[in-house]
């Protein structure tokens, strides 16, 4: 069975050759990740199961970093290193300043 | 530490092994019949190390070419186009150094 | 809850309001400092660091090893320790120079995520992460190399590699004629990221006015 992430073959349209360059917000995405997996926090190949098992909506219609934030917040919570009741409690608490 | 037990030029098919989650052996290039073009190295295994195991002992990596016209039915291109891929050795079943393409 | 919001309720913007996720890794972030995981510093210099990072670094190298056939050969075996000769650092993961002739021409996809050789080229466009691409390389090189403005003849073997492991692989792209007398920056100027993943050849230069 083909799982989700699995595209190599599979029918597809044109290629969106347009992109933009990534925002200050998926810079820090990306920073996260590299900085979270070279602190030993979790592995790539942790990182890409995770990835692969987002609920598809979340594969299919978010962008690439707000996957990858998904998959951060996972692991994190996968890893004990924070609770979700923390997150959403800092979410509610609203922004505190970059 | 296990050797690496194929070489340059094998031809090999791609097993068909029933794995539920994190595999890095594509469902497009299951089956198929291809040919060793040369070992990487051993690298810790990702199917272990996606679930916290570290991976090792580590695993011999392949580079693995294939005729496009092997893997696609309906494939359009030129007749020696071809494809390319890494995949682990226990993903590899040895056909033995054999005649023909 | 935050998390019931449409991710698409705010527009786009760079002040208010902030998109949900954006807020999101906000106070991820906010909390992984406080914790004393991460700090600040840290964030912004790895932010910094992949800055640094760009095709000019792969440039280098390609036009490093058009003009020395020693140099190409060492690519060709170890491009890790090529790079390194030339004070770039790819030491975090294996990479692999193809090297294109006029009668070989390499493409190179992720179809499983999005693996890119970022030591060399920084980070990859938003193209050769989407499905279309990731999708279609495998079966339709041709076809993708036509949207990018590429057609070969059919006696030039296409080659797609799929990194799907620990490697990564970067096209080593035929130097272009009329660049004989050319010296390595000059080379290197004409070598664009979209040569290096495959998708383009790097254009002769214009004849002068």
């Amino acid at each position: 069975m083909r799982a989700m992430h699995d595209l190599g073959g599979l029918p597809a349209g044109p290629i969106e050759r347009e992109g933009h360059d990534p925002s200050l917000a998926e810079r820090r995405v990306d920073a996260l990740m590299s900085l979270l997996m070279a602190r030993g926090v979790f592995n790539v190949d942790e990182m890409r199961r995770t990835i692969e098992a987002l609920p598809r909506e979340i594969y299919e219609r978010h962008d690439y970093y707000e996957r990858w934030l998904h998959t951060i917040e996972r692991l994190l919570v996968e890893k004990g290193v924070l609770t979700r009741a923390e997150i959403e409690a800092r979410l509610a608490a609203g922004p505190a300043g970059a | 530490m296990t050797e690496p037990g194929l070489r340059p030029g094998m031809r090999v098919r791609v097993r068909e092994r029933p794995v539920e989650g994190h595999v890095r052996t594509p469902f497009y290039i299951r089956g198929r019949l291809g040919r060793v073009e040369r070992l990487h190295g051993r690298f810790p295994d990702p199917e272990r190390r996606a679930y916290g195991g570290s991976g090792l002992p580590p695993v011999p990596l392949y580079l693995v070419r294939f005729r496009q016209a092997d893997l696609w039915p309906d494939y359009a291109g030129g007749a020696a186009d071809s494809l390319l891929i890494d995949l682990y050795e226990h993903w590899l079943e040895p056909l033995g150094d054999g005649h023909g393409a | 809850m935050a998390h019931d919001h449409d991710v698409h309720a705010h527009p786009p913007g760079r002040d208010h309001p902030v998109r949900e996720w954006e807020a999101r890794e906000a106070a991820i972030r906010g909390l992984l400092i406080e914790k004393g995981v991460l700090t600040a510093d840290e964030i912004r210099r790895k932010i910094e660091e992949w800055e640094q990072k760009s095709p000019a670094l792969g440039a280098r190298i390609v036009a490093r090893a058009w003009l020395d056939p020693a140099f190409e050969a060492r690519l060709l075996a170890d491009a890790n320790a090529a790079a390194a000769e030339l004070g770039i650092d790819a030491s975090g993961v294996k990479v692999v120079a193809l090297k294109n002739t006029p009668s070989l021409h390499h493409l190179v996809v992720c179809t499983l995520c999005s693996c890119y050789p970022r030591a060399l080229l920084g980070l990859p466009p938003a193209w050769y992460k989407s499905k279309a691409y990731r999708s279609r390389a495998v079966r339709d090189p041709r076809g993708v190399l036509a949207e990018f403005g590429m057609a070969l003849p059919p006696e030039v073997e296409v080659r797609v590699v799929d990194s799907t492991a620990d490697c990564r692989y970067l096209v080593l792209p035929m130097r272009p004629a009329g660049t004989e007398s050319w010296d390595e920056p000059r080379l290197a100027a004409l070598v664009t990221r979209d040569a290096m993943i495959g998708v383009a050849r790097v254009a002769a230069p214009a004849r002068p006015a």
